[in-house]
């Protein structure tokens, strides 16, 4: 039951971190990608 | 599930508990002020309109809980309300909405348009000034769902002004309705992180405000993605992107809404975690105190100066690249060039402010302030050198900095003042920033249109306005410098 809520947690903790890094990476490639044109 | 139930539960959470392991608790005294807003929630009966669910009881975590599920809640309305950073990115669709590609007879002004994002930061530092007490009481589960209903319904009025082509609409949706949200949005994920790191809290309140960074790099590439979806031969699809951004930030805002909450009366981190550092809090001081302090207004100065010297040189960044290196900067590297200051700015907001728990609050704005001034004054040469290199490794220092200057700041005034207020005192101090967002743009636009008007060439036109934001950083320095000097107000914890 204890390992059982445990991992419950954690998956919540993964799951939520997901929810706001995706957006935010995504931004990143996309800044990251027009930056390349300052070098060229 | 009644207001009453939710009462209920508070009542013998707040008794506490002593779990074994994980978060050490300790005992509640009479005067401790945590008990005093329980006490009051306790006795106070809820309006019957306002559901439970969104009650500062409700949000109360259990024991065991990991204090790092809640910076996802407070980084979703960052993000989310990051996004008036990049508000430009409507600038020219809403300046050509009759004219298609070029502006026509009755279309909006660059300038008119402008005022958008100005109205919007004005009443995000009054909100917070007006509603940061409210939201200490209220919580922040309330908070940010008031937010995230502020910041949609401003872009569904914002659209409803392009649809019908009224400009008051777009200032009354984005500007006033959508400003109160970001206000509110702002200081609330703030405080609440503070109060779970106690033992880190430059690096909880970088975490949230490096979101706030991230929003623009997130909601500019929204905007023209959706524009171009929408888009028409007869309609750039200003309208639908703004009605769709409305609905999909609050449907982002309303996870950070479900997932918040706060530590238990009596919490204290884990014995590992609050063994690694230590770092000094006053006793907290109630925000009306607060601000009749000396040390509240030299800090208002630090922020205001820090975010003029920075806020209007991002503005013009893209043209003033361009006209610093005409020969070889052209509007795509230039754009590339803002996106890298982005980068830099969210970038800043987390590293600087995590440093400062290390080497302490006044000494990082020293470093800030300092190192900010030799940089803008170096600015104007490597424009002459004709040295890109040079010119974009400075002005991302600069712009790291100006980020870290945001982050660092709710941290510096939990060190003076205490956690218990740290969100109401906050939100006063967020007027500076309403000020500088003015201020700052306002200078760098006339004083380049003066010299221009003057006959100095237009690549060294922005010289004299480097050196005054360097003069600018010196004077922020000596209010840092005496906000140091100043005594705690309260007592260490």
């Amino acid at each position: 039951m204890s390992r059982d809520r445990h991992r419950g947690a954690t998956l919540a903790l993964i799951a939520s971190w997901l929810v706001v890094g995706i957006p935010a990476a995504w931004g990143v490639v996309q800044v990251v990608a027009k930056s390349l044109a300052l070098f060229r | 599930m009644g207001p009453a139930q939710g009462k209920g539960r508070l009542t013998g959470r707040g008794r506490g508990w002593k779990p074994a392991g994980g978060p050490s608790w300790r005992p509640l005294t009479g005067g401790d002020p945590e008990r005093k807003i329980l006490r009051r929630l306790r006795f106070r009966p809820s309006p019957t309109l306002v559901p439970g669910f969104l009650d500062r009881s409700r949000t109360i975590a259990p024991p065991g809980y990991n204090r790092w599920r809640v910076p996802p809640a407070a980084l979703a309305i960052h993000q989310s309300i990051g996004q008036s950073d990049s508000i430009s990115v409507f600038n020219h669709p809403l300046a050509t909405l009759i004219g298609g590609d070029m502006p026509a007879q009755g279309d909006w002004k660059l300038s008119t348009i402008g005022w958008i994002f100005s109205v919007a930061i004005v009443f995000l530092g009054l909100s917070a000034f007006t509603f940061g007490r409210w939201l200490e009481d209220a919580g922040p589960r309330k908070a940010m769902f008031a937010s995230a209903l502020c910041f949609s319904t401003g872009f569904l009025v914002s659209a409803l002004g392009v649809a019908t082509h009224q400009i008051w609409l777009l200032y009354l949706g984005y500007g006033v309705i959508g400003g109160i949200g970001l206000g509110l949005g702002y200081i609330s994920p703030v405080s609440t992180l503070i109060k779970w790191f106690p033992d880190r809290p430059g690096m909880a309140t970088g975490l949230a405000i490096m979101g706030f960074g991230g929003g623009a790099m997130i909601g500019s590439p929204l905007a023209v993605a959706l524009m171009n979806h929408y888009r028409t031969p007869a309609s750039p699809g200003v309208a639908q992107a703004m009605v769709a951004m409305g609905l999909l930030y609050l449907a982002f805002m309303m996870f950070g809404v479900l997932t918040v909450r706060l530590p238990a009366p009596g919490w204290t981190p884990p014995a590992r975690a609050a063994g690694a550092r230590v770092t000094h809090a006053a006793r907290d001081m109630h925000v009306n105190d607060a601000v009749k302090t000396p040390t509240f207004w030299f800090l208002w100065g630090v922020l205001c100066l820090n975010v003029t010297a920075g806020i209007g040189v991002l503005g013009q960044a893209s043209p003033m690249i361009q006209e610093m290196f005409p020969a070889r900067i052209g509007p795509e590297a230039a754009a590339g060039f803002v996106g890298l200051l982005s980068l830099a700015n969210m970038a800043g907001r987390f590293v600087w402010s995590s440093f400062s728990d290390v080497l302490g609050r006044p000494r990082t704005y020293m470093i800030y302030f300092a190192l900010g001034a030799v940089l803008y004054a170096l600015v104007p040469s490597t424009g002459r050198a004709g040295n890109v290199v040079f010119f974009v490794a400075f002005y991302a220092v600069i712009m790291s900095m100006y980020g870290g200057g945001f982050a660092t700041i709710p941290a510096y005034l939990r060190d003076r003042f205490g956690v218990m207020h740290v969100g109401a005192i906050h939100g006063r101090l967020l007027t500076a920033w309403s000020l500088a967002g003015v201020a700052g743009p306002a200078l760098v636009n006339y004083i380049r249109e003066y010299q221009i008007g003057r006959g100095v060439p237009r690549a060294d036109a922005y010289s004299f306005t480097m050196y005054l934001m360097a003069a600018l950083l010196v004077v922020g320095f000596s209010c840092n410098w005496a906000a140091s000097r100043r005594p705690f107000e309260g007592k260490a914890a």
